[in-house]
């Protein structure tokens, strides 16, 4: 007896010491990213960093401002986030309240195999297709914009915001929908007056998630916007190419010298971006907490 | 709005609709696209030929055996690990802290960007640990990708087991460990096949993890070991059609790579949704 229970108490340690590891892993890319990123501050200062308006990594003088590639990051992601996330919620509106069961059936497993799509595809799509349209129809001198950025991260943020909204949609209580229908609205008031309002905050976390994910994607953006590491003007700018924080990563570090001031200038912009997506994914996570409570 | 209730519901519908079309043509448009300019390309030289006359001809059999490798690797390490994770946190942890903790780690490794993973895996696999830009590094850094996506798809699956068959276990005298072993595990099996599979999916596609990690745009001959470098699907495509020698001339190779690419990614998701699909109510009492 004594031997079997001292085998269950070490499963439980073995399983509870490996469940640790994720904190571990957590703990040493902040330590892995901060400590060579905070090499660069002994050339730089920290403000200068995050105000220099200059990207210039190779030149003689060589500057590392983040301002331009966070603005092309920021720039590309709200062009994103405002062509996803009305069609995104609309089509998540549409499945989980209009469409024949069967329909839905159909179309959330499809928009779900979207999601599997590797971005280099999309990237390889919109250099292919996309780039040559943006080209000729607004006459550029170059179809690498901010917009093409925008348009192909919005597609593919497309699937996560159908299918988180789609969850908090069709988790609003059944008796909400049947008591508004009940007192006479219809179907279209019902959905805009009482099942949206419902599920705002699970809409919402679907938007940051999406958020989360435009930010972190690397290839789509240095495929098709461009990568010139220049101020974007605003709303000007969608149209001009922008460099991304992601595609300088991704762009750059194969080349530098390691231990160079650039290489610690690629991990210092690798933690600012770090540090962004973890406080998007805490806002999501809290919104999250909130609506489970709401629902329940 | 002037409108009558009746008129401004079917305009809205009308708009949802468009919505939902819009979206699903979307997919339609580049799986199209990809697959009529694909599928003339890939034959079975395409798939078993190495790659000929600075890209322009041949096959991309190395890439394609790079991409497996990195597969194999990733999935001994981060299987295992994921599976063990979840079972502690569904069926041991309680509330406190620690599983606070690391409920949060697994939260923001899930959203942490892939190039972020890359610089990681970088600094910690290749320099620190010493492996080099080889199939070992990138293989660690795709683990690490994945592994929340694991957790998250075993700890649902163990969610969906009733706790009956945990309650009439432990009642005929069965150890915890056994019970879960014997009783709660083989019931979890096609919702941790499903995570997997879509993991699988997730390897194959990532090109920012292994930029840094060890991927090559050419071998002159195959890796020997797991310490060597690599050629895989999806660094290969976007080398090709962004900084390769020619890129107008290889464009039917990249179209043919693109297609192989997402037939291997979209079939395994479809089968994670078929597997799904068929046990989803399986497990009721």
């Amino acid at each position: 007896m004594f031997s079997r229970n001292s085998k269950e108490k070490g499963i439980e340690s073995v399983l509870f010491v490996i469940s640790t590891l994720t904190v571990a892993i957590l703990f040493l890319i902040c330590l892995f990213l901060f400590r060579d990123g905070l090499l660069l501050f002994k050339e730089t200062s920290l403000l200068d960093f995050l105000t220099g308006k200059f990207w210039y990594p190779t030149s003689v003088n060589e500057q590392f401002g983040l301002v331009p590639l966070f603005l092309g990051s920021l720039l590309v992601t709200v062009g994103a986030i405002l062509f996803s996330v009305p069609l995104g919620v609309a089509s998540a509106i549409y499945i989980s309240e209009i469409a024949h069961p069967k329909v839905a059936d159909f179309l959330k497993p499809f928009i779900e195999i979207l999601a599997g799509v590797p971005s280099v595809v999309y990237g390889f799509f919109g250099l292919v297709v996309l780039v040559p349209l943006m080209q000729e129809t607004f006459n550029l001198p170059t179809g690498q914009t901010a917009l093409t950025g925008s348009i192909m991260l919005g597609i593919m943020a497309l699937p996560t915001i159908v299918t988180i909204s789609e969850d908090a949609i069709s988790s609003v209580p059944g008796t909400l929908r049947q008591g508004s229908l009940a007192l006479g609205a219809t179907r279209w008031q019902t959905i805009y007056k009482v099942i949206i309002p419902a599920a705002i905050s699970g809409i919402s976390a679907a938007v940051m998630l999406g958020v989360g994910r435009a930010i972190g994607e690397t290839m789509v953006v240095l495929m098709v916007t461009g990568n010139a590491a220049i101020i974007p003007s605003f709303p000007g700018g969608f149209l001009d190419p922008v460099r991304t924080m992601t595609a300088t990563i991704a762009l750059e570090m194969g080349e530098v010298p390691q231990g160079s001031d650039h290489f610690h200038a690629l991990f210092a912009v690798g933690s600012v971006l770090f540090i962004i997506t973890f406080l998007v994914n805490l806002v999501a996570d809290s919104i999250k907490k909130k609506y489970r409570f709401k629902v329940s | 709005m002037g409108l009558s209730p009746k008129t401004s519901e079917k305009i809205a519908f009308s708009l949802l609709i468009l919505a939902t079309l819009t979206v699903t043509g979307f997919v339609l448009i580049i799986l199209a696209y990809i697959i009529l300019n694909g599928y003339g390309a890939i034959s079975i030289e395409f798939l078993t030929q190495m790659p000929n006359r600075m890209m322009t001809a041949g096959g991309i059999y190395p890439a394609i055996v790079g991409t497996i490798a990195l597969i194999t690797g990733s999935m001994l390490v981060a299987l295992p690990v994921g599976i063990m994770a979840a079972i502690y946190l569904n069926e041991y942890a309680g509330e406190s802290r620690t599983t606070w903790l690391i409920e949060m780690a697994i939260n923001n490794l899930a959203g942490t960007p892939s190039v972020v993973f890359g610089l990681f895996g970088l600094a910690l696999f290749v320099k620190y640990f010493g492996f080099g830009p080889s199939i070992l590094s990138a293989s660690l850094t795709l683990a690490l990708l994945i592994l929340p996506v694991i957790i998250r798809a075993t700890e649902e699956a163990l969610l969906t087991v009733p706790n009956e068959y945990r309650e009439s276990s432990l009642a005929l005298g069965v150890s915890k460990w056994q019970t879960i072993r014997y009783a709660v595990l083989p019931a979890a099996i096609p919702g941790v096949v499903t995570g997997s599979v879509l993991s699988i999916g997730r390897v194959a596609g990532e090109t920012a993890p292994i930029l840094f990690t060890g991927a090559v745009y050419f071998l002159p001959r195959m890796p020997d070991s797991i310490y060597s470098q690599f050629m895989a699907l999806p660094y290969h495509l976007f080398v090709l059609s962004t900084a390769g020698t020619n890129v107008s001339e290889t464009r039917p190779i990249q179209y043919g790579t693109a297609l192989v690419l997402l037939i291997i990614v979209l079939g395994l998701n479809l089968v994670a949704v078929l597997i799904r699909r068929h046990y989803r109510n399986k497990l009721k009492i």
